[in-house]
């Protein structure tokens, strides 16, 4: 396994507020790595810097080998680095399709994208029956589904998950983790950001614990799942 | 699986048809009454005409959709407001003042000029090349405002070019004697230009109709470029920095180039705008460029109908007719039946702004509403029923 993905010593602030003090993280190929952590732990913020919209004051983010701490944001998604925003930020007076069409919207590969089509509409077969609705006028879940189909349409080989349960039902939360463990199967790594770190690190194999801008603890989801401290903070056990 | 095909493609080529026929028809016919109809009535409906309806303010209408069309770019389908846009108008028309008049003496160039104005001292291009030549001086124009000022919120944007559009016309009344330089004719304006020469003949300044022909074909190339932007990869682009500018940004899309493409493009027409105008009204005077100008263009837009070409058009053909006929031609009539003597142009104003509040406050999409969504339900009818069965 290579690394995919290699975050080394990211320093981020607003203003004179540092909000990530020095974070390493690595994404491998082919996994899924989950980062939780409690509301301003700095998660939104690593994952803003990593995909080009929040520029760091230090450190280094290698994706396939190449730099691109810095870059505008359209150069990292043109590598394949797409995300779901957190908040699903879908386009509310444009139909699903024209959603699907601006993931595409850097890709010229007339045939790839209409199979890419095909895939992700198999995958979320009720963005099929909403196909010509608007996205505004759908529920949190389809807006939920819709949005990680439009990030997916960009053909990633990381895929970025901000926070995909928040504010979903129950049932429906299963469902989108359902999904991330199917979209890995098709051959996309995935570095998910959640808060629910009990579903999370059901589906991740590793994970990263970030507490005030710093990775506190770090190793397989499976054993931080069991770890006590992971357990008191933030599986409410 | 069922099998998706692209919806968008079958049904393009038929309603482009269908406007340009459409467009044309309406043109040709206003063009024929004009030309031999209107002159051949007997003198009763001949005179009403002349005072509701005179072919001055048909082709002086024109220009303003040719405008309107362009800020409609910026503001319809990027989502930027632009509060300056007569900036472009008066650059447009300066352009036309430099490049085809004798004004700069000190040279003599003569390009496929009209014949008249062969032995004349000055720059005398032909008026087509004008168009571009003011179009492109307007891009860079809005390349150079937009550059430092898109990356700010579009509040802070819509001031700036507040400022943009007070300042250009400032710069054209009071550029007399820029060290030395006499670059505008300050308030006196720059007047006569060339006439325009078309095939076979040299228009004078009351050739209404050949003018209004040349004017109906500036607006049909606007109304081309912007469905064909809006169908494409620029206008999608545009549309989802109005949406959501985080979220396009997300997809890809490039924000500064797009949004600096919008100002070009919107730019570009001003200044074709510009020069129409200059035309129109054989000269370029300083003091008709002033704010009202950018306001009244952005209340044909709202009123017509952001992002939706034909409620722009039909929104700025109505305000125009208003500001320059309608309200003085309806107070003449009020006045004259009444015997009182209100000054009804002077309320030009007050209307706009009431239209403007009404329209916010209880139909914001305008009169003629943008209609994407009908479109596309419209264009997959046998693909929804295809859906159904899918799983």
């Amino acid at each position: 396994m290579s690394a995919l993905l290699e975050v080394k010593d990211l320093k981020v602030s607003y203003g004179s507020i540092m909000a990530v003090k020095g974070l390493s993280l690595t994404v491998n190929e082919g996994e899924i790595v989950t980062l939780i952590g409690s509301n301003g732990a700095g998660k939104s913020t690593t994952l803003r810097t990593i995909s080009g919209l929040l520029k760091p004051v230090s450190g280094s983010i290698v994706f396939k080998g190449q730099e691109i701490a810095g870059k505008a944001g359209h150069d990292i998604v043109a590598l394949g680095l797409c995300q779901s925003p957190e908040g699903r930020r879908i386009f509310p007076r444009m139909s699903v399709r024209e959603n699907l069409d601006l993931g595409a919207f850097l890709r010229n590969d007339k045939v790839a994208i209409e199979a890419d089509r095909e895939r992700v509409l198999d995958l979320f077969p009720r963005l099929r029956e909403r196909y010509e609705q608007k996205g505004g006028t759908m529920s949190g879940g389809e807006q939920q589904m819709l949005a990680v189909a439009r990030a997916l349409m960009g053909a990633p080989k990381l895929l970025l998950l901000d926070e995909p349960s928040m504010g979903l039902a129950p049932v429906l939360v299963d469902m989108i983790f359902e999904t991330i463990i199917k979209i890995r199967e098709q051959g996309i790594t995935i570095l998910l950001i959640e808060q629910n770190a009990a579903a999370a690190l059901d589906v991740a194999d590793r994970a990263y614990v970030l507490e005030s801008g710093l990775i506190k603890m770090s190793g397989k989801a499976s054993d931080l799942a069991k770890d006590e401290a992971v357990t008191k903070a933030y599986l409410g056990g | 699986m069922m099998k998706l095909k692209r919806s968008k493609t079958p049904n393009a080529g038929a309603s482009h048809k269908k406007w340009t026929i459409g467009f044309s028809i309406a043109a040709l016919s206003i063009w024929i009454f004009y030309t031999y109809i209107m002159y051949n009535l007997p003198d009763g409906p001949q005179t009403i005409f002349q005072n509701w309806l005179p072919p001055t303010t048909v082709n002086e209408a024109m220009v303003w959709v040719i405008c309107a069309l362009g800020l409609n770019i910026v503001v319809g389908y990027a989502g930027l407001l632009d509060l300056g846009f007569v900036a472009f108008w008066a650059i447009g028309g300066y352009s036309a003042g430099w490049f085809m008049s004798s004004f700069f003496r000190q040279v003599n160039i003569h390009i496929f000029s009209p014949s008249d104005a062969a032995d004349q001292p000055g720059i005398h291009l032909t008026f087509w090349a004008v168009l571009g030549v003011g179009g492109i001086i307007c891009a860079i124009f809005g390349i150079i405002i937009g550059a430092p000022t898109l990356r700010l919120r579009s509040d802070y944007l819509a001031l700036v070019t507040l400022g943009f559009g007070e300042i250009i016309p400032q710069v054209f009344t009071n550029g007399e004697n820029i060290a030395g330089f006499n670059l505008s004719n300050g308030t006196k304006g720059i007047s006569p230009i060339d006439n325009v020469a078309v095939p076979g003949k040299i228009l004078g300044p009351f050739d209404f109709s050949w003018k209004f022909a040349i004017f109906v074909f500036l607006t049909a190339i606007m109304v081309f470029v912007s469905l064909r932007l809006r169908k494409g990869r620029l206008g999608r682009a545009w549309l989802a920095i109005r949406e959501d500018e985080l979220a396009a940004s997300m997809m890809g899309v490039p924000l500064m180039s797009t949004k600096l493409a919008a100002y070009a493009v919107g730019a570009f027409s001003g200044g074709v705008g510009g020069v129409a105008f200059a035309t129109h009204v054989n000269g370029i005077f300083a003091d008709r460029f002033n704010f009202s100008i950018s306001i009244i263009l952005l209340a044909m837009v709202v009123l017509g109908g952001m992002g939706n070409v034909w409620g722009v058009m039909v929104g700025a053909l109505l305000i125009a007719w208003i500001n320059s006929t309608g309200l003085p031609a309806f107070g003449d009539l009020v006045n004259n039946t009444f015997n009182t003597s209100i000054n009804f142009p002077s309320y030009n104003f007050l209307l706009f702004g009431g239209v403007l509040i009404l329209m916010m406050l209880y139909k914001r999409e305008g009169m003629i509403p943008e209609s994407r969504l009908k479109a596309i339900l419209h264009e997959s009818d046998d693909e929804t029923s295809n859906l159904g069965g899918s799983h």
